[in-house]
């Protein structure tokens, strides 16, 4: 337990892991993502069974612009390396450089969901619709679920960041940032079957 | 003891031979995501030239993807290391059941030509 880290040299060298309260995180998140990897799947399930189902709506290779998902893309691929930067500027105790890329995270993470956002007003112009088919529910829900992760995981961070943002890096808080960052590579993992299946699949397969 | 939990810490415990494990790791992460980027471009190239056949380009982004997935699970995620024998088991048994669900909704919901 607590009782048995040795905190008289420093900041242990793992210590998101170093008491039982960051073991117990650390796993938790896991069995967390791992039920969501379930409950994505059933979503892209949904999306995969419906997608041919436009039923005189826009279909996917009329609306979708691959240079905007690709951007998008492109932001959250970086955005999952800033929070491995900040995991390990936390495992070398520097404090300063864990907020400098968490926050570098929390500045791509915004710009992804506001891109997103424009992408949907874009489309509901082009005349799809929440109800329009059942291509078009069906992949508002996927993606816009991915995007509620995004939503929250960009909540999450901010709080951490304006809760630590004197405190150093202490066994506390420590397995806080490193769960936030287990969550923000599932959200990248999920966004790359969301450009491989509805976006490239959409133009092009 | 519980008062240093909320206590920062002047410099870190590790070694210099634990620095430069961590160093090696930190550049190694940077290499995988050198890869990731460039699985990224491939796929959307596959998917952007004109003229390639939807028979080729939708296996082969969805192969790309699943490398991504490998990449980020064992590297970004650290499912690599050593004391992760729980996590991965998890992982695993999520994607095992994923699998059969994604297959099942998609012969459910009225892909016929299969």
């Amino acid at each position: 337990m607590a009782d048995s880290v040795d905190v008289s040299k420093g900041l242990p060298a793992n210590p998101e892991k170093a008491t039982l309260d960051g073991k117990n995180k650390f796993l938790g998140m896991f069995v967390f993502l791992a039920g969501e990897t379930t409950m994505f799947a059933t979503f892209f399930g949904t999306y995969l069974g419906l997608r041919s189902g436009t039923a005189d709506g826009p279909v996917a290779a009329d609306i979708f612009q691959l240079p905007l998902v690709f951007i998008m893309t492109m932001i959250l691929l970086t955005s999952s390396l800033t929070s491995v930067l900040a995991t390990f500027a936390m495992k070398k105790n520097q404090f300063g450089k864990l907020k400098f890329w968490m926050w570098m995270t929390f500045l791509l993470g915004a710009t992804f969901l506001g891109l997103e956002i424009y992408e949907f007003v874009e489309y509901y112009e082009h005349g799809l619709g929440y109800t329009t088919s059942a291509f078009a529910s069906s992949f508002y829900t996927l993606v816009g679920l991915h995007g509620a992760h995004v939503l929250f995981g960009l909540g999450w961070i901010l709080l951490l960041l304006l809760r630590n943002r004197k405190a150093g890096i202490t066994l506390t808080n420590a397995p806080k940032f490193y769960a936030f960052s287990l969550y923000w590579h599932f959200i990248d993992v999920v966004w790359v079957f969301i450009f491989t299946v509805v976006y490239l699949m959409g133009i092009g397969g | 003891m519980a008062e240093h939990l909320d206590q920062s810490f002047e410099d870190s415990a590790m070694n210099s031979e634990e620095k430069r494990k961590i160093n090696r790791e930190q550049r190694t992460q940077i290499i995988a995501f050198a890869f990731m980027i460039g699985l990224t471009i491939l796929a959307f190239l596959a998917v952007g030239a004109e003229g390639l056949p939807p028979i080729f380009t939708t296996p082969f982004i969805l192969l790309l993807a699943f490398v991504q997935l490998i990449l980020q699970l064992y590297y970004f995620m650290h499912l690599k290391d050593k004391d992760h024998g729980w996590p991965n088991s998890f992982m695993i048994s999520g994607l095992v059941l994923a699998a059969p669900m994604i297959v099942a909704l998609i012969m459910l919901l009225g892909v016929v030509k299969y």
